[in-house]
């Protein structure tokens, strides 16, 4: 009932948003005058303001510039969030069973051979159905687009690393020590990629994109049409991996 | 009646002259001053019945909506609740002397916060 309440005044609240958006929207307008209107740039919204469905964050992958030997954006990542090389937990688990937020793929054309490195992690679905399958609701879907776990309420189930078609979630299977303080990360928990929510949230972009030394990853709003990221994707050809499904992603790549 | 008042007699004072000294010296948590030595961002007797309910709320408006308001965050409460060891290092929740710990070990209120999150202030920027 209270959650019902909540959301309600969830949504009342965006309404409300959506709205002073637009007067503002139209007030920038009528100062600037001449055609001119104000666009937000991918800036940090307040502190105490909620995440809103005005924007979805995505990435755009072009796997032309990503090199098969290089593994900065996974470095970055381990660093970020505390784990793999970013800490010296997880010593007893078995290498498929530790964590991995984000893996280099090589996908191999078999009728040419023509071999592609892209970096794999969770495509942050418009429909996801590591979502729609989890029990308790802690596998969840921010207003912006991002998918991620609420630890709080993860009882560690794993349905949702079974119904994820992109393998991007892991188990943690012991209890860990080094955690960083913007990413909690703890034994019987399901996580993945977060799109880095903390960086995103200060107005910063994902680790990876930051590290990657090809800018071959880039961040941004596809709600807004006048990001980069919009503009790319609008002129140039790009794809999702298993499209099929029809799980509308955040995650797109060129050149696959 | 009177055969009761004389068995209880002797009880009764000894439970009396037992009382005493603990009714002089209960045990009380040793609270840990914060660093800062400035006024918590709520009354402090606000904080000491309410923390863990303002905690809650935090945790679902920034997991759930991504509002980041740092009053009532965790990471808050440990730019100002450190208690430095021996080293002169920040203690973690392991230690019994963690600000935390003093007032959660003496009412047995155990917590599971430290299984994912850091209980100490930590220095960001961290390379590999």
């Amino acid at each position: 009932m209270s959650d019902e309440k909540a959301m309600s005044d969830n949504q009342i609240d965006s309404y409300k948003r959506r709205f002073l958006g637009q007067s503002a929207a139209i007030a920038g307008a009528a100062t600037l005058g001449g055609g001119l209107v104000l666009t937000s740039v991918a800036g940090a919204r307040p502190a105490e303001q909620a995440a809103s469905s005005a924007n979805r964050w995505g990435l755009l992958i072009d796997t032309s510039k990503c090199a098969s030997d290089c593994d900065e954006c996974v470095k970055a990542c381990e660093t970020e969030h505390g784990w793999g090389r970013g800490s010296t937990d997880e010593q007893h688990s078995r290498p498929e069973q530790k964590a991995q937020w984000v893996r280099k793929v090589t996908v191999r054309d078999r009728a040419t051979g023509h071999e592609t490195s892209l970096p794999m992690m969770c495509q942050h679905c418009a429909h996801p159905p590591c979502v729609d399958v989890c029990p308790t609701g802690a596998s969840m879907k921010r207003d912006d687009g991002i998918v991620l776990v609420d630890k709080h309420r993860c009882i560690g189930c794993r349905y949702c690393m079974m119904a994820c078609p992109y393998k991007a979630r892991s188990f943690i299977h012991e209890a860990l020590h080094e955690q960083k303080t913007e990413s909690p990360r703890g034994k019987g928990t399901v996580e993945s990629c977060n799109l880095c929510v903390n960086r995103v949230d200060r107005g910063e972009q994902p680790a990876c994109a930051e590290a990657c030394p090809e800018k071959a990853i880039l961040f941004g709003d596809l709600e807004d049409a006048g990001s980069d990221i919009a503009k790319r994707l609008a002129s140039e050809p790009s794809t999702e991996i298993r499209g099929d499904l029809r799980l509308d992603l955040g995650v797109r790549y060129q050149h696959i | 009646m009177k055969r009761y008042g004389y068995s209880l007699l002797p009880l009764l004072v000894l439970l009396l002259t037992a009382g005493a000294p603990a009714l002089a010296g209960a045990p009380k948590p040793d609270i840990p001053e914060a660093i800062k030595g400035e006024q918590c961002v709520e009354d402090t007797g606000f904080m000491r019945r309410n923390h863990m309910e303002l905690l809650e709320h935090q945790r679902d408006d920034t997991v759930r909506r991504g509002i980041r308001s740092k009053k009532h965050s965790l990471k808050n409460c440990f730019t100002c609740h450190v208690v430095k060891g021996d080293d002169g290092k920040a203690v973690t929740a392991s230690d019994p002397r963690h600000f935390c710990r003093e007032c959660h070990d003496y009412a047995a209120v155990n917590v599971d916060c430290w299984q994912c999150h850091v209980s100490t202030p930590e220095p960001r920027g961290d390379k590999l």
